[in-house]
């Protein structure tokens, strides 16, 4: 069994597009299961029409929580709270807790002389088993301003992976999140390959920059493709180069082409909605991407 | 007036708009000097298209746990305190990891014979200057963050960015802060404190998915004014125009896909360079921000 993440350093640049054509691909070839890692801003379900089997609470971290019938209003919670989540209250609520600031440090706890605070449990999120037509689909909400979602992004690409070795399942997709912190480097962990979707912008190549590293840092391989590559070609063969330069290849150029939108307000992968330039592209991309894999 | 630029989906426009409305204050007489702040610290990109010098960089991180052996009597408290179990006693060894640690200090408070101080961990850096602009009288400070690859926690840095570099009281001043992509902590940390938060989306069902999530984490927990612009108008679907007529969100600006646009973005042209008939429709931006949060300081008091 092999897992395959798609990432981007940057947002918006095709990521959960190139997923769900990839599922859509994949699924024709060899049983699948798919993990949607970007817990805080999931997609991929808008375009793969899951049927929920399973909903579980996730519990990430703890929260303060100050008894107003003790608290004196010493202030000691205030003085030692490192990240502004205590505020100075008025009447009968001397301070109160932030819950977005709090990080459940339990610095206060420990420090109130009156034993007023007590760290109470907090729901973070929820997690979900679905049926797609391509296959089980592992996915999450993360609540509004939660912290944990690299914890999350963890929890839903382990479910996917036990699911797929359980029922023999070739391979595991996951769809990742932007930027180069916590849930993408607990997205791409144990990964065995990296497919970096790229846009031919000076933002693109910057981002692709920093995520490479992220994932060569972490001992991922990578492989790059570039998206809507017509909108610079220029910039596009400098992406080209820099990779050769980094010995990376670069398996495939999608043109730009509104389709890929239109597919999306159908609820579809484009690969499945159209037989154009932009799902050929995708379809001489997945057979290079199986070759990478050996699946 | 401290505005927050963000979005929910990636892509959407966020450093476009914010780097537009940046500019285009830079050149209105009538206000002070504004000030940038990128705060997506994992792929920060701004400075792409302002082109900033910069004055000032230093080392920003967290305070992590150094324990002195000869005071440490190996009791085992702090790592019994610890939430984030990024530090262990092993019999006469005490282990700390970096990577887990949230610099809250609670080790330090809680250690019975003060064998603890705290170093630097060093996890980013936050540098700060000037945009290069096309005329001279007119300038605009610029500043951002960015994490060292292989960091996990960019909210610290976020953090250090906002106080090291936003004044105590920045009265008419427009401040104007480019957050990550996402809900999660780093777009909190870039919203608390603003006075506005702009959502920059595409009319897409993507787009308006992860719109409604930033919109709860703005309106519904952190209680901020919020307003709308739709970038790439025309492409996609009704669902963002019905999402904010429903919820009563103002939609204020609105800009038409265009591949001109996308394709100037592409070599680090920024919007008002390319079609600077778009100006004004920033600075009116502004104006409309600074009406709609005078009428919410009006409401409140």
């Amino acid at each position: 069994m092999k897992q395959l993440v798609i990432l981007s350093g940057k947002g918006g640049t095709g990521k959960t597009t190139v997923a769900a054509a990839l599922a859509h691909l994949a699924s024709q070839d060899l049983p699948i299961v798919l993990a949607d890692a970007d817990v805080d801003a999931a997609n991929l379900e808008l375009v793969l029409d899951p049927t929920k089997q399973e909903v579980q609470d996730f519990a990430g971290g703890k929260l303060a929580v100050i008894d107003p019938e003790t608290c004196t209003a010493c202030g000691t919670c205030y003085k030692v709270c490192r990240f502004e989540a205590i505020i100075p209250g008025s009447g009968t609520e001397a301070y109160r807790v932030d819950s977005l600031g709090c990080e459940g440090c339990a610095a206060c706890f420990y420090q109130c002389p009156e034993e007023a605070i007590r760290m109470e449990e907090q729901r973070d999120g929820q997690w979900f088993r679905s049926d797609t037509r391509f296959g089980p689909l592992f996915h999450a909400h993360l609540f509004a301003g939660q912290e944990n979602s690299g914890k999350l992004v963890t929890l839903v690409k382990q479910q996917a992976r036990l699911l797929a070795q359980d029922t023999g399942a070739a391979l595991v997709v996951v769809d990742g999140p932007p930027g180069i912190g916590c849930p993408v480097i607990s997205a791409s962990t144990g990964m065995d390959l990296a497919l970096h979707v790229v846009e031919p912008t000076v933002s693109g190549v910057h981002d692709l920059e920093r995520i490479m590293a992220t994932t060569n840092h972490f001992g991922v391989p990578s492989l790059v493709l570039i998206n809507k590559a017509d909108l610079n070609p220029a910039r596009a063969d400098e992406i080209t180069a820099f990779c050769a330069g980094r010995g990376v290849q670069v398996v495939g150029y999608i043109p730009y082409d509104t389709i890929v939108t239109e597919a999306m307000v159908q609820g579809q992968p484009v690969t499945d909605y159209t037989d154009g330039p932009v799902t050929e592209a995708l379809q001489a991309i997945w057979e290079r991407v199986k070759d990478h894999l050996d699946v | 007036m401290i505005i927050t630029v963000a979005s929910g989906k990636g892509g959407t426009g966020k450093t476009t708009v914010a780097v537009s409305l940046a500019l285009s204050l830079a050149k209105s007489v009538n206000l002070a000097n504004p000030l940038y702040l990128d705060c997506d610290v994992e792929e920060p990109n701004a400075a792409l298209f302002l082109q900033p010098t910069f004055q000032e960089r230093r080392e920003v991180g967290q305070m992590i746990p150094e324990v002195d052996p000869e005071t440490c009597i190996y009791c085992g408290r702090c790592a019994e305190v610890c939430q984030y179990h990024a530090i262990a006693v092993v019999e006469e060894k005490v282990l700390v990891f970096p990577e887990l640690c949230h610099g809250c200090g609670s080790c330090t408070l809680n250690c019975p014979t003060d064998a603890i101080h705290e170093v630097l961990n060093v996890m980013g850096t936050v540098e700060r200057g000037w945009a290069k602009l096309s005329s001279a009288s007119r300038r605009l400070e610029f500043a951002q963050g960015t994490m060292n690859v292989g960091e996990a926690m960019a909210v610290p840095i976020i953090r250090q960015l906002k106080q090291g570099v936003i004044p105590p009281d920045p009265g008419d001043r427009p401040i104007i802060l480019d957050a990550s992509p996402g809900t999660a902590c780093p777009v909190v940390e870039s919203m608390r404190g603003a006075d506005f938060v702009l959502m920059v989306t595409e009319p897409t069902p993507f787009g308006l998915h992860d719109l409604r999530l930033a919109v709860e984490v703005a309106r519904d927990e952190l209680g901020l004014p919020v307003g709308v612009v739709i970038n790439r108008d025309g492409v996609g679907d009704q669902g963002v125009n019905d999402y904010c007529a429903t919820e009563g969100i103002p939609i204020l600006m609105r800009i038409p896909l265009d591949r001109r646009i996308a394709e100037a973005y592409s070599d680090g042209g920024t919007l008002v360079d390319t079609l600077p008939e778009y100006r004004e429709q920033f600075q009116n931006l502004y104006a409309a921000i600074g009406r709609l949060v005078a009428e919410r300081k009006g409401a409140r008091a």
